[in-house]
């Protein structure tokens, strides 16, 4: 395998509604990461979007994005209908075939085009699930249900998830929900859809992320400390809400396991858990321990812009590892309902 | 056999919110005072009108300055739509063109009728129709149509780099 | 530095314009199936798994490889999306070689398909956005200028769409999957088919079909020890540009000239109309066969109806073109791409059966989308590259 780094990142300030095109928004947000890593386009060997019609209500929607790359002469580009982490991998796969040393990848979304609770009820089987209408809050309220009668989680617990996270994006200024809260008035809050309260729930946002990866000496000649990227992995596991455990993530488990989380210990966990009691699942799944710190940019309950919140963990983790805070970093990317799906790297210092 | 269920109706329906985004605001806003303005490219200085998305995909640059360009322009290709699909607001057969406003580097889709279709060919000169004044909103749908001025028709080599 | 990849399974359903006897699934399934048998291997030897499709909104299903887990039996194992509009099904086929040519993966399933008939295609691809005129009538009325600006360019005769497709509903008669069987086609009754957007005519645009397309591609230990027919990829070959941008070639994309040359590089071919034996090309209106065989040098510039009109595409020419039937007989969004590939595989393999062209040793699998703007191309081969 070659050795692959994240050399440079840049994410939007995350809000709740904006009034630009979704390309006016990644503008910028392209230009800030090819200065960050004192590239030009003309440096980057291939491209890779993440991003999802049904967000913007607009086949093809990715198309205009080619528009913010100031593509010309034609580049190599290509495009997932994922969150933009799945084009990172995407991209360090390339890399490994040999054909190109780097890659620019990008996630955007914006949650404010229209209803995202109701949108994501589009993931569901159309044919029995989806014409029910559950939306997203209410999938995730009944697996936290069954998470606290089995008692593979607390309602304490997850208030504690709530207030380190809120907390800790006070200092991220891209986040877009934060706060000091005591875990008396979290547990007191309203319900939204119980047993969830409005801080259990993932901050919707509108965001971009965008991330350069390079390969050995390029990387090295790229960024004083390199992000390596030694283990990277993503599994799935059946959609099917009658039919699959509401209290483990044998994905995201396995997915650890084959990215080698286990071999040493995790400094730093960017963990992309929507809703309060998910990132406690998750932390069982990849087998961490107290001594890793998690999500300390606030993490999706204070930012998620879908299809960008991925990558922006991995971004969050990559910067902890480039400016020295972490060792060894975990950047991880879910998708689906009940984190259905997850992809999970392992980046490291040299 | 015949009893079993082969096919269900499960309508969609989701609200969108679109934005037109700051730059093609000062578009949108010409389009109420009857103007076309479109925006140039800081880094090539071609002028698009409309400003499409706000930006120049060749130069992957922010759209700058306003540009009020021409009236009238010049028809660069054209088809004739003689096909119905669902949401169709035109009559068939209507000729729907590439119209190179003067002044602009850019081609803007839209309408040509006071014209036989067979009689449309590149090169053709045209003008806009414009609704009634008390009818307009922040759209092209201002103007109905454009129709021909009746001009000899420009050149081929003025209009080949703008296809 | 790559890893040799061979596509030692292939597998296509039925196409058609409503496959109400199947759900999504199931019709997903019917070519996974077809492949794993071709492959001679089960959904359990399979490491991962690629799918591509066209716009979701076009089933109505978001990111549907989330919920089609379970009809292709992956969980546990690694489902990966890839959407780049009509190319989608070359470039997903490119993205699954990649899996293996990195040395990650050993056998990995890639499938496109499209379920047009569970949504509708015309509303999906046409959905009315303010700000802008509500002027075109689907890709037919975004491509026919562009077929005009090439019948200026190049002076071709008015009939040389017609040929196209006459020939490709011919060929299409011979591929028992195609999606239109119409053996009566002449040229002359193709002349009097009605023009939808004028210079298109009915018969020179591609039906709306229901269908998938499979592949199973091996690494190269895997390759070799599999007891069949096997076509080894020599190269691949992605290229993107914008929409829109004034002085834009959208006859010739640039994209598309240097995608070609760039796959003409990597397999080591230096004149394509001599080493290549058979040709899949992505040809969703007549007009793009002529136009695709300039832009990818295998005629020279305003030869390319001449090609046509000497019948060098035809299956028994010098250069047989779309032998399967191709887009214009059978056209699910996103699978469209991976036919080309696969046909073009199935050449090589020699398992195209009626519409086999006899001894190839090279062929070409070619897919674009959006706006003439996103390229994906890859040649496969007899031999190891």
């Amino acid at each position: 395998m070659r050795e692959v780094a994240i050399i440079a990142s840049a994410q939007a300030d995350n809000t709740s509604t904006t009034t630009s095109t979704p390309v006016e928004m990644l503008i910028p947000v392209i230009q800030q990461v090819l200065a960050n890593a004192s590239m030009t386009k003309t440096d980057i060997g291939f491209w890779c979007h993440g991003s999802c019609d049904y967000m913007t209500g607009q086949p093809f929607s990715f198309v205009s994005a080619v528009d913010a790359l100031g593509a010309w002469p034609p580049i190599i580009e290509s495009h997932v209908e994922a969150d933009g982490a799945f084009a990172l991998y995407e991209a360090w796969m390339k890399i490994q075939t040999g054909e190109i040393d780097t890659a620019l990848v990008f996630g955007n979304g914006r949650s404010s085009s229209g209803d995202i609770n109701r949108i994501l009820t589009l993931q569901l089987d159309p044919y029995v699930v989806g014409p029910l209408w559950p939306d997203d809050r209410s999938i995730a309220a009944m697996q936290a249900r069954a998470c606290l009668e089995s008692g593979v989680v607390t309602e304490r617990a997850m208030a504690e998830v709530a207030q380190r996270s809120h907390r800790n994006a006070l200092t991220n200024p891209k986040a877009l929900r934060r706060g000091d809260h005591s875990i008396e008035a979290l547990m007191a809050a309203q319900l939204v859809a119980d047993p969830l309260r409005e801080l259990d729930c993932p901050a919707h946002a509108d965001g971009v992320t965008a991330v350069i990866i390079a390969a050995g000496d390029r990387a090295r000649s790229l960024a004083a400390r390199p992000a390596w990227i030694r283990g990277i992995d993503h599994r799935i596991e059946s959609q099917n809400l009658g039919n699959r455990s509401m209290t483990s993530l044998p994905s995201a488990a396995l997915a650890a396991h084959k990215a080698g989380v286990a071999n040493d210990k995790i400094d730093v966990a960017e963990l992309h858990a929507p809703y309060s009691h998910q990132e406690l699942l998750l932390t069982s799944a990849l087998g961490l321990s107290e001594s890793t710190t998690i999500n300390p940019s606030g993490g999706a309950l204070c930012a998620n812009p879908m299809m960008s919140a991925g990558l922006a963990r991995f971004a969050e983790a990559a910067t902890r590892v480039m400016n020295g805070t972490a060792d060894r970093a975990i950047g991880h990317a879910s998708s689906g309902p009940w984190m259905q799906q997850n992809l999970v790297c392992v980046l490291e210092g040299e | 056999m015949s009893d079993d269920v082969l096919r269900i109706r499960t309508p969609i329906s989701i609200k969108y919110q679109y934005s037109a985004g700051p730059r093609v605001s000062s578009h949108l806003l010409g389009l109420m005072d009857g103007r076309f303005v479109g925006k140039r490219c800081p880094v090539c200085e071609l002028v698009y009108m409309p400003p499409r998305n706000g930006t120049c995909a060749k130069c992957g640059a922010l759209l700058g300055e306003d540009v009020e360009v021409g009236q009238r322009g010049t028809i660069t290709t054209f088809c004739v739509v003689n096909v119905p699909f669902l949401g169709q607001t035109i009559k068939i057969p209507y000729v729907s063109a590439t119209i190179l406003l003067d002044g602009a580097d850019m081609g803007m889709q839209h309408l040509i009728q006071e014209v036989d279709a067979a009689d449309v060919r590149m090169g053709m000169r045209v003008e806009p129709v414009w609704r009634p004044r008390e009818e307009w909103q922040p759209s092209l749908e201002n103007v109905m149509h454009f129709r021909p001025t009746g001009e000899p028709d420009a050149p081929f080599d003025s209009y080949a780099g703008h296809l | 530095m790559a890893e040799r990849c061979a596509v030692i399974g292939v597998g296509q359903t039925q196409h058609t314009s409503c496959r109400a006897d199947v759900s999504i699934a199931g019709l997903v399934r019917e070519a996974v199936d077809r492949a794993l048998e071709s492959a001679q291997l089960t959904m359990a030897d399979i490491d991962a798994i690629v799918i591509g499709k066209a716009p979701d909104m076009l089933e109505g299903v978001m990111m549907p490889e989330l919920w089609l887990v379970d009809a292709l039996a992956a969980a546990g194992k690694p489902v990966f999306r890839v959407h780049t509009a009509g190319s989608v099904g070359g470039s997903t086929a490119i993205v699954a070689a990649q899996h293996v040519m990195s040395g990650v993966h050993k056998r990995v399933l890639t499938v496109g398909f499209e379920k047009q008939s569970d949504g509708n295609a015309m509303w999906a691809l046409s959905v009315p956005m303010p700000f802008g005129m509500p002027v075109h009538a689907g890709a037919g009325g975004y491509f026919s200028p562009i077929i005009r600006s090439y019948i200026k360019r190049s002076g071709a005769p008015s009939h040389i769409g017609c040929m196209v497709a006459v020939k490709d509903r011919t060929n299409a008669c011979r591929n028992p999957y195609a999606h239109l069987h119409e053996p009566d086609w002449t040229l002359e009754k193709a002349m009097a088919s009605p023009m939808l957007w004028d210079p298109v005519r009915m018969v020179e645009t591609c039906p709306s079909s229901d269908g998938a397309m499979a592949l199973v591609l091996a690494s190269e230990d895997v390759a070799d020890a599999h007891d069949g027919p096997k076509a080894w990829v020599h190269a691949t070959a992605m290229r993107s540009e914008p929409t829109a941008f004034a002085g834009r070639n959208q006859v010739s994309p640039r994209a598309s000239e240097d995608c070609a040359n760039d796959l003409w590089r990597k397999a080591g071919i230096t004149s394509p109309i001599d080493e290549i034996d058979a040709v899949e090309m992505y040809v969703p209106f007549a007009w793009f066969e002529p136009m695709w065989l300039e832009s990818l040098g295998f005629a020279p510039k305003d030869h390319g109806w001449r090609f046509v009109e000497d019948g060098v595409t035809e299956m028994t020419g010098r250069l047989p073109v779309n032998c399967s039937g191709g887009v214009l007989s059978t056209n699910p969004i996103g699978a469209s791409g991976m036919l080309r590939f696969g046909e073009a595989a199935m050449q090589v393999m020699g398992i195209a059966g009626d519409h086999q062209v006899d001894s190839v040793r090279k062929a070409f699998g070619h897919a674009y989308g959006g706006g003439s703007q996103f390229f994906a191309m890859w040649v496969v081969g007899k031999d190891k590259p």
